[in-house]
C-alpha cells in the first residue's frame, strides 16, 4: 500500500546521545535506529561515538563494538561476516547494503544506520522478512525433472552452467527488493527483484524441465509486471548482481514463447 | 488478524497468467508514437499560420489522414494502459482501483473516438 508518511507510531524521535571515548582522536559518530516492540514508544534514533583507531574498518565491526562495549541493548542480525550470509543487510547512508563489506572509510560525515526499508521491524534494525522469504518458497527454488536422474550428477555444458552466473551469487539479504518503489507500494502481489532473480536461475538452469510452467506462474500484472525498471535493485546490490537484467530476460521469455 | 499462512498469502489467488500482452502493448504503442509524434509536430510546425483549408488539404490525403488515425489510436492506448498501470501502483483499495480504471478507458474510448471521426470528417467532407 501507498503510504508517503510514516504512521504515527514509526514517527523517529530524538534519541540518546552517548558520550565521546576517552582520550580518542579520530571520533565517528553513528546514528542508529532504536525500536523495542516491549517499551511501547516510537521509535528513536541514538547517536553512539566510536574511536575508528580503535576500531574494525566495516560499519559491522562499529555495530559490533557498540553493542559490546558501550549499548548491549542494541538490536541486529549478523553471522558470517564476510558477505556470504545476506543476514547483516541494512539501510547505511541511504542505501541498502551489507553492514560487513561495507568500509568506514569509505564514509564521509556521521553514519546513518536503519533497517532495511518498508519492512515490518521486529527490533531496531532487524526486519521482519516472513513475506519475502513466503515468496521465495512460492516460486519453487529446487530442480524440477521428470527425466530419472542418472546415477551420477545431472550433466550441463560450460556454455549451460555459465547462464547461471551472475545469478547463483544471490546470498537472498533482500536489500534489492526492499529498495525498490513496486515492492514498498505492492509487496503483497509483486514479488520483488530478489524472488525473481531467483525464478530466473531456475528457468534458465539446463538441468530444470519446469521452464514454462514457472513462467506460468510468473505471468501476472503484479507478480512480475510490478516491475518498471526503475533500478534500485541494480544500483543496491551488495554483491554487484543485476536483478533489473534478469527481470528484463523474464519479460523476454515471455515474448519468445508466445511466437 | 489473519492466521493464513505467510505462503498461503502470497500465493493468493495464482497466476492470472496474463500480462505480457499488455506489457507489449505498452511498448509497442511506445515505439510507434517517437516517429509519429516528430512527423505530427514537425507538420504542424511548418503549417503554422495557415488557414484551414491548407489544413483540410494536408489532413485529407489517404497516406496522411491513416497516419493521423494510427497518431490518435496510439496515443489513447498508450495513455489509458500507462494511466492503468499508475492507478494499480498506487490505488490499494478495490473499489477505488476498479473505478478509476473503467474512467480512464471510457474516457480514451470516447476521446480518442472523436479524434478518429473528425479525421474521417476531413478525410470525406469535400
Amino acid at each position: 500500500m501507498v503510504e508517503f508518511a510514516l504512521p504515527k507510531n514509526s514517527k523517529i524521535k530524538k534519541g540518546k546521545v552517548w558520550p565521546k571515548p576517552d582520550g580518542a582522536k579520530t571520533v565517528k559518530a553513528f546514528k542508529v535506529y532504536r525500536w523495542d516492540p516491549d517499551s511501547g514508544e516510537n521509535p528513536r534514533l541514538d547517536t553512539y561515538h566510536l574511536d575508528l583507531d580503535d576500531c574494525g574498518p566495516m560499519v559491522l565491526d562499529a555495530l559490533i563494538k557498540i553493542k559490546d562495549e558501550v549499548d548491549a541493548t542494541l538490536t541486529f542480525r549478523r553471522s558470517c561476516r564476510e558477505g556470504v550470509c545476506g543476514s547483516c543487510a541494512m539501510n547505511i547512508d541511504g542505501t541498502n547494503t551489507l553492514a560487513c563489506t561495507k568500509y568506514l572509510s569509505d564514509m564521509k560525515g556521521d553514519v546513518k544506520v536503519y533497517p532495511l526499508p518498508h519492512q515490518p521491524v521486529v527490533k531496531d534494525l532487524v526486519p521482519d522478512l516472513t513475506q519475502a522469504y513466503a515468496q521465495y518458497t512460492a516460486i519453487e527454488p529446487w530442480l524440477k525433472a521428470e527425466t530419472p536422474a542418472p546415477e551420477r550428477e545431472r550433466p550441463q555444458s560450460p556454455e549451460e552452467r555459465a547462464r547461471l552466473d551472475g545469478l547463483w551469487e544471490c546470498i537472498l539479504c533482500f536489500s534489492c527488493s526492499t529498495s525498490c518503489p513496486s515492492y514498498w507500494w505492492n509487496g503483497d502481489r509483486y514479488l520483488g527483484p530478489a524472488v525473481l532473480l531467483q525464478a530466473y536461475r531456475w528457468i534458465v538452469d539446463s538441468r530444470d524441465e519446469a521452464a514454462g510452467e514457472r513462467l506460468d506462474e510468473l505471468e501476472d500484472p503484479f507478480r512480475l509486471y510490478r516491475c518498471h525498471t526503475i533500478m534500485n535493485c541494480t544500483r543496491t546490490c551488495p554483491k554487484n548482481l543485476n536483478p533489473g537484467k534478469a527481470i528484463a530476460e523474464l519479460k523476454k521469455l515471455m515474448l519468445e514463447r508466445r511466437g | 488478524m489473519s492466521r493464513r499462512s505467510p505462503l498461503g498469502r502470497v500465493r493468493g489467488l495464482g497466476s492470472a497468467k496474463e500480462g505480457a500482452g499488455h506489457w507489449w502493448g505498452l511498448r509497442f504503442s511506445a515505439l510507434a508514437l517517437i516517429p509519429l509524434t516528430l512527423w505530427f509536430a514537425a507538420s504542424v510546425a511548418v503549417m503554422s499560420g495557415a488557414g484551414y483549408e491548407t489544413v483540410r488539404a494536408w489532413a485529407a490525403s489517404p497516406l496522411v489522414a491513416g497516419l493521423l488515425l494510427l497518431l490518435i489510436v496510439a496515443v489513447f492506448y498508450h495513455g489509458a494502459r500507462g494511466l492503468q498501470e499508475v492507478i494499480e501502483d498506487y490505488v490499494p483499495r478495490k473499489s477505488v482501483k476498479f473505478t478509476a480504471i473503467l474512467a480512464v478507458q471510457a474516457a480514451s474510448i470516447v476521446l480518442g473516438l472523436t479524434g478518429v471521426l473528425s479525421v474521417l470528417l476531413l478525410l470525406f467532407r469535400v
